[in-house]
């Protein structure tokens, strides 16, 4: 009984389930055996004690309150670079949806026909669109656009990734409301931290993020060529949320990251 | 060969892969994302580098043997095939792609068939350093052995 019982309170510890149910399991099967009361005592009490364990342990970077993982649609149409991506991102404890293209990644949205969403449309929510820069077809700069003009779907921050650190397009992708630019190779701490970032903007109710600020504007009904440059890259990061000085830094730090020894010294355990 | 040799053999193999340029951090990388739970991923990543690359190269083949070269679709395969090698670490043929992708901006014929030479022979080298090294792997952990972690504390 007592192994099944730790099997038992372990799944429901997953779901957060309600003790209640796990003790009133217990009392059932010890209702018909001629056992003390103490007995079962002992099984609620050990019960209650994994319970909590398995929760203090469970969800590794996300907050006890959200159990929910974060979901990311990942767009690349290099087969290699998905796998890898979908890795990383799995690793970070997301949930990923991988698609090969922009025109996939409008259809997995319900974006493609030109044809808005409909509201009751959350069985598949995304919250994070990761996608490559340079795809035939569409490329990523493009997606960004129809994910950012999409009443329903402007929300979710959308990250580039590129094999190109060029400045000019890293500006374009930023002023068009992208969250970040990753310069590919993508490594474990690039994802980490857009991850961290996504949850510390979450946690803080999505205010004071230079993405959102900007999605604001245009809101307020401003033209959006005289809203100002993104001055992201340049100017101090002292006014936004606490994460974007990475956030600000990433081209450019990258840019330093270019000797083997800065990598093995990173990488080193 | 006891496995205590075999660890050793493939340390030592590996360390010569990094300082002889085949690969680069990114595969650290990469090794770093294998674990139990998923403790074929860098052979995953591999093999499916192996396809990419033979099918890119089959395809600039063909585009380099056209009357009139198409620089644009040419630039275009180089620039997957240097995509992909970056993302798994293959350090020479990625820049032996950058290489080849300033050619082309050139329209350059002669030496673009040169840059496709030097390509292939870098992407058959590294094949067949990666085939040794995942081997080895699979040599260890056949025999009961950890895959030891690639320590680059040199």
């Amino acid at each position: 009984m007592k192994s099944k019982a730790k099997h038992y309170s372990r799944i429901k510890c997953q779901q957060w389930g309600s003790p209640v149910y796990y003790i009133s399991f217990l009392l059932f099967k010890t209702k018909f055996h001629p056992v003390s009361g103490i007995l079962l005592e002992m099984a609620v009490n050990g019960a209650v004690t994994w319970l909590r364990r398995a929760g203090e342990m469970d969800g590794y970077g996300l907050s006890a309150s959200d159990t929910e993982e974060v979901h990311v649609l990942a767009v690349d149409d290099s087969q290699v670079d998905r796998k890898v991506i979908e890795r990383l991102l799995k690793i970070t404890s997301c949930k990923v949806t991988a698609v090969d293209s922009g025109r996939r990644a409008l259809q997995f949205l319900g974006l493609d026909d030109e044809k808005e969403a409909s509201n009751g449309f959350d069985g598949l929510k995304v919250d994070l669109i990761i996608t490559d820069y340079c795809m035939p077809g569409m490329t990523g700069y493009e997606l960004l656009k129809k994910v950012k003009e999409s009443s329903v779907f402007r929300e979710i921050p959308v990250v580039i990734m590129s094999s190109e650190n060029v400045i000019t397009r890293i500006d374009r992708c930023l002023e068009e409301g992208a969250e970040d630019f990753i310069v590919k190779p993508v490594k474990l701490s690039d994802v980490k931290r857009i991850i961290d970032c996504m949850m510390t903007d979450l946690r803080e109710g999505g205010g004071g993020r230079r993405g959102i600020n900007k999605r604001k504007l245009r809101d307020d009904g401003e033209d959006r060529s005289s809203s100002s440059p993104p001055s992201t890259l340049s100017s101090s990061s002292s006014s936004t949320a606490p994460c974007s000085p990475t956030t600000v830094d990433s081209p450019t730090r990258r840019l330093k990251m270019t000797s083997f020894e800065e990598h093995v010294f990173s990488n080193k355990k | 060969m006891e496995v205590g040799q075999m660890q050793r053999r493939l340390v030592d193999y590996t360390k010569t892969l990094f300082m002889e340029g085949f690969l680069d951090a990114q595969f650290l990388q990469l090794q770093q994302l294998q674990d139990e739970s998923n403790p074929d991923f860098v052979v995953e990543v591999v093999s499916l580098f192996f396809d990419d690359s033979e099918k890119l190269l089959n395809d600039l083949s063909m585009a380099l043997d056209q009357p009139n070269v198409d620089f644009k679709k040419v630039d275009a395969h180089v620039h997957q095939l240097k995509g992909s090698s970056s993302s798994i670490g293959a350090q020479r043929v990625k820049n032996a792609c950058i290489a080849f992708r300033n050619f082309c901006e050139e329209q350059n014929i002669d030496a673009t068939l040169r840059c496709l030479q030097q390509v292939k022979h870098e992407y058959y080298l590294v094949k067949n350093k990666l085939e040794t090294l995942l081997r080895l792997e699979q040599q260890i952990v056949a025999a009961g052995g950890s895959i030891p972690a690639t320590e680059m504390g040199f």
